[in-house]
């Protein structure tokens, strides 16, 4: 048995046809079922469909075989366990820093709001600052208005949310697009049907 | 001290730390004894390495990881840091080196408690059983395949009959990332992206690098060199005439692969010629094998040959290490329990001479204390001691 784990949502749509060049098909219609998990046309391939952020733990688990998931999701949780062998290029974005616009970016310590943790704390050292970081789930960029925190790091796709709230985007801390990931145990002891996975889907891409 | 919710946690263990129950640890003993019966019969010696060292002679080197997993303290007699250890190995390597001094090969085997500071993998123990041997003094591949042979039979001690074990060679990462003229810190970095097979990552990377467009297509394979056995006839065509020592680790694994499947017809074999794990301190062969239904390899092993220079000789070495308590889990079955006899508060000595009798022969016999009131299932007794017509006698316990 393979067990694909799949992020709902919009990479979900872009991530459908990309498995049927590879021959996986879900038996039923996955937008309109409210079901988690799916059985496809081929008797030993199911697929789960999760919030994005969990994908990583289910296949870094070995509880899914195979999993699609963001750059920054995978940023975010580590990749221990893991081989991220396909570059998808869906679901195209910018992660970046961004503050309120037209204020000059504050020197010295300042204040971060994201929900990139790990992403936040690791780009600021490497840029040799020291920040604290206030982890937000959602609407980020109400934390500057607010004076929650001076810089926010956040997903960027057109902008639009940013300038709509009077925002600007500053640095460029990485481009995402979603990832094939794969279990480092199901790699080995499965590698002819993963690999055909791979293999199909790569040639369409 | 203090009151309230923190007493009420006061049983609490920390993350990553376990108690064994009996049925737990009887499934656990059993296998560690089989596992350290088995090692002798290979010819491997005992050794019981102490708990705590100098972090001088238990970090030897063997890279930041096993620093990062070592709980230290200060020892109040000597004033110099101890290390509690996360690994047995290089503590084998400096008994090899130090306290045994042989001239020909060395066999050691061992199993004991070591401590990580933070778990190793998604839901790993901090507190793992560590099995396994070491063959120190011999470079040939002979070593490499008995070492591997004896994994595979620690695998069959857990109910796995067929396993599934990954081969791969440090030297092949080495002989190519050297051939290519990678700098140190381009060597970290092909690392860090062969760790995760990260192709895409890799292809950027590449670009911004002046390397002829000859070695880009072959660093652009590395990750792509795994698989069954037909993998290493394809590394052969990629690595001739740009690396003899990457030809020459090819050799090597492709006979040791040989000699397993002979020996070991049902073991899937996966070739991974871009596995770099422990690249730190291993320098040539490198294996784990993997169960079904388990997200993380069950044992691994490889060469280490210079892991004893520091304790002044060096000596080829190589072994594999397993987390009994892990394997256990993966026993179907545990050992059956042996119910046992109860004998009744007595002060009778010709009773304690029978009880004594019974419990030479093998039994359990479970004393009963005075006043005690008798749970059968808490003594886990089925029969019990009984005066009959003078004689002590074993009778079915209702």
């Amino acid at each position: 048995m393979l067990t694909i784990a799949l992020t709902k949502g919009r990479i979900l749509k872009e991530t459908l046809p990309l498995l049927a060049s590879a021959g996986i098909e879900p038996a039923e219609d996955i937008a309109s079922s409210r079901k988690l998990q799916f059985a496809t046309n081929q008797e030993d391939v199911r697929l789960l469909v999760l919030r994005g952020v969990d994908v990583p733990t289910y296949v870094q688990f070995g509880s899914a075989d195979l999993g699609v998931a963001g750059k920054d999701t995978l940023m975010e949780s580590g990749s221990d366990n893991l081989y991220e062998p396909l570059d998808l290029g869906i679901a195209r974005c910018r992660l970046m820093t961004a503050g309120i616009k037209g204020v000059p970016p504050k020197q010295g310590r300042i204040k971060v709001a994201s929900k990139y943790v790990n992403v936040a704390k690791r780009y600021y050292a490497e840029q040799g600052r020291q920040v604290d970081i206030i982890k937000l789930y959602g609407g980020m960029e109400l934390a500057p208005l607010m004076d929650l925190a001076d810089e926010i790091v956040d997903i960027v796709d057109t902008g639009n949310t940013l300038v709509a709230n009077g925002l600007e985007a500053r640095d460029h801390i990485a481009d995402i697009s979603s990832r094939i990931i794969v279990n480092k145990a199901s790699m080995k002891m499965k590698h002819q049907k993963i690999e055909a996975i791979l293999d199909a889907i790569s040639e369409v891409l | 001290m203090s009151t309230g919710p923190a007493n009420v946690d006061r049983w609490l263990l920390p993350d990553g730390v376990e108690e064994m129950l009996p049925a737990e640890a009887a499934k656990i003993e059993a296998l560690r004894r089989r596992l350290i019966d088995t090692y002798r019969s290979w010819g491997y010696d005992q050794v019981i390495p102490p708990l705590i060292e100098y972090t001088d002679s238990l970090l030897i080197g063997l890279g930041h990881d096993l620093d990062l997993l070592t709980f230290k303290m200060t020892d109040q007699l000597s004033g110099r840091t101890l290390g509690i250890r996360a690994d047995i190995t290089p503590q084998t390597a400096r008994m090899d080196a130090h306290s045994f001094r042989r001239q020909g090969p060395n066999r050691l085997c061992y199993a004991g408690h070591v401590l990580h500071t933070k778990p190793k993998g998604p839901l790993a123990t901090r507190s793992p059983i560590q099995a396994g041997v070491e063959l120190f003094g011999e470079a040939g591949l002979d070593a490499d395949i008995e070492v591997v042979s004896l994994m595979l039979e620690t695998l069959k001690l857990a109910g796995i009959e067929k396993a599934n074990i990954d081969l791969g060679h440090v030297g092949i990462y080495r002989a190519v990332a050297e051939a290519a003229g990678l700098d140190e810190q381009e060597q970290q970095t092909f690392f860090d992206l062969l760790q995760h097979k990260a192709i895409s990552e890799l292809e950027q990377w590449l670009e911004g690098l002046s390397l002829s467009a000859e070695y880009i297509d072959l660093l652009q394979m590395m990750p792509r060199l795994a698989g069954d056995q037909s993998v290493l006839a394809k590394a052969r065509q990629w690595f001739q005439g740009v690396s003899e020592d990457a030809l020459a680790a090819l050799d090597e694994l492709e006979a040791i692969a040989q000699v397993i499947e002979q020996r070991y017809p049902d073991t899937q074999m996966y070739f991974d010629l871009s596995e770099v794990r422990g690249y730190n301190y291993h320098t040539g062969l490198v294996f784990a094998a993997y169960a079904d239904g388990v997200g993380q390899a069950i044992a691994n092993g490889g060469r280490y040959d210079h892991i004893g220079e520091v304790f002044g000789r060096a000596r080829p070495a190589t072994g594999f290490a397993v987390d009994v308590t892990k394997l256990a889990q993966l026993l179907e079955s545990s050992p059956a329990e042996v119910k046992g006899i109860y004998a009744p508060a007595s002060e009778d000595p010709a009773q304690w001479q029978a009880i004594q009798t019974l419990r030479s022969q093998g039994e359990r016999v479970v004393c009963g204390l005075a006043d005690q009131v008798a749970i059968q299932e808490e003594l886990a007794c089925d029969r019990q001691l009984e005066l009959i017509n003078g004689d002590y006698q074993v009778v079915e316990w209702r």
